[in-house]
């Protein structure tokens, strides 16, 4: 009994690719910054009645917040990019992510608020997370797009208008950065429910179920 | 063989220990990230090898967005039906200390790579080739607002003043101390314009009087107002604040 359990504690395996690490850390580095010194340029004339608290931005003031955010952008386009390359050549999203339905992610979503959603094998994303993922590639990529149409309103003039304008634009990046911070949060609070994902995501190996 | 033996056992007799420790790990490498932003993003701005960084791409930016700048590209013009009511003042001062100038005595003073370099009065100015323009400011805040200004092409009036337009760059001194300069390639595009009108009236103090160079291929605070002096030149003039960390180009 002991002999068979300890081959099992043995078994280890590679859960993610060594490039799905890297793009996720510099993703995760790139993300904070982009949102940190957003928050300061959307205090220097906010969409809504409220701001953001100065302590949780960067950038000190807003030409700081902008130095910040226009060169951290290179950074989140292109490791987004390298990131979706992989994804979609490897094999690793059809892999991983798929397949997905919204009968399976609601049950999941549901299991997981009465915490009862097993997590035993990291190798494998139950419905709930595929969503999430999906989720947050979406709102990257709205995120990545909203930005290049307020950056360049006159130059890339069709995008924005396809945004509904710069106002709109405004917006479609306010509301999609809100959905990705959302999505973050509830992620960091399910690495800390189950914190042997943590680890896992810089060595890449977890212990298969078997 | 050894080690991974080693690994077994250990994983086995301390599960929980490694637990604990990850999770330990997990929240000093979490509060640490978060120190990053909770230091006041002052003091990781102000640090002289950031600050390096951050300038040099903010440099790179001027390259990218020159390269993407589009000589025949206009900006989307607007109905009248769309100005903004009531235009908003923007300043480095408030609406209070705005900068009287008078018309009278004005004289526009010209520098640099231009072949004549007599000054220009303010009827000599308007009795230039007028054209108008309902376009949206863009200001680096955020904000943004449409409204209606007139006056001449500024490429028309370096080719009257025989500006060497292979030149790099056009400067401007303002009589409110602001100064700021511009690339050729947006001096020259066919929506810049040396405005005396805003709204069909003449320029008033607060949105520039007399003049206001007009792009509406950049952010608010690339448009002088109170225009003293232009000169063209190949050597960077900087600008009030590109010299404090807004990226110079700045285009739309």
């Amino acid at each position: 009994m002991k002999e068979v359990q300890k081959d099992r504690a043995e078994e280890w395996t590679i859960i993610h690719p060594l490039a799905v690490r890297i793009t996720h850390w510099i993703n995760a580095f790139a993300i904070l910054i982009m949102v940190a010194s957003g928050w300061r340029i959307y205090n220097a004339a906010p969409l809504f009645p409220f701001k953001i608290p100065a302590d949780l931005t960067l950038g000190g003031w807003l030409g700081g917040a902008l130095q910040w955010h226009f060169a951290a952008m290179w950074l989140l386009a292109i490791n987004g990019l390298a990131y979706l390359v992989y994804g979609i050549v490897s094999g690793h999203f059809r892999r991983k992510l798929l397949p997905i339905s919204p009968k399976a992610v609601i049950h999941d979503v549901v299991e997981a608020l009465r915490g009862k959603l097993a997590h035993d094998d990291l190798s494998m994303y139950n419905a709930a997370q595929r969503s999430a993922y999906l989720a947050i590639i979406v709102a990257g990529i709205v995120l990545v797009f909203s930005g290049l149409a307020i950056w360049k309103p006159v130059q890339v003039q069709e995008l924005t208008a396809i945004l509904g304008g710069y106002e709109g634009a405004r917006v479609v990046h306010f509301v999609a950065m809100a959905l990705l911070v959302l999505i973050v949060l509830v992620h960091v609070f399910m690495v800390i429910l189950v914190p042997r994902t943590f680890p896992a995501m810089f060595t890449g190996r977890a212990k298969r179920a078997s | 063989m050894k080690k991974r033996g080693m690994e077994g056992s250990l994983s086995e007799q301390s599960a929980s220990l490694i637990g604990k420790i990850e999770r330990r790990l997990f929240l000093k490498q979490g509060l640490s990230l978060g120190a990053l932003v909770l230091l006041s993003g002052c003091e990781v701005t102000e640090d002289e090898g950031v600050q390096k960084i951050l300038t040099g791409m903010s440099r790179w930016n001027d390259g990218a967005q020159s390269w993407l700048f589009s000589q025949s590209k206009l900006a989307p013009e607007y109905p009248e039906s769309a100005i903004t009511k009531s235009f908003p003042f923007n300043a480095f001062y408030g609406e209070d200390e705005i900068t009287e100038v008078d018309g009278k005595s004005y004289k526009l003073e010209l520098a640099g790579m231009i072949r004549e370099k007599k000054s220009w009065t303010l009827p000599e100015l308007y009795a230039l080739p007028q054209t108008s323009q309902i376009t949206r400011h863009i200001c680096v805040e955020g904000w943004s607002a449409v409204g209606k200004w007139s006056g001449v092409r500024f490429g028309t009036f370096l080719e009257r003043i025989g500006a060497d337009t292979s030149a790099k760059y056009v400067g401007f001194k303002c009589a409110d101390d602001y100064y700021t300069s511009i690339d050729m390639a947006t001096a020259l595009h066919p929506q810049t314009l040396l405005t005396f009108r805003f709204a069909d009236q003449i320029l008033p103090p607060k949105y520039g009087f007399p003049m206001k160079l007009r792009m509406p291929t950049k952010l608010g605070f690339k448009n002088p107002k109170h225009i003293m002096a232009m000169f063209v030149t190949n050597e960077y003039p900087g600008g009030y604040w590109e010299d404090q960390g807004y990226n110079w180009f700045s285009g739309s």
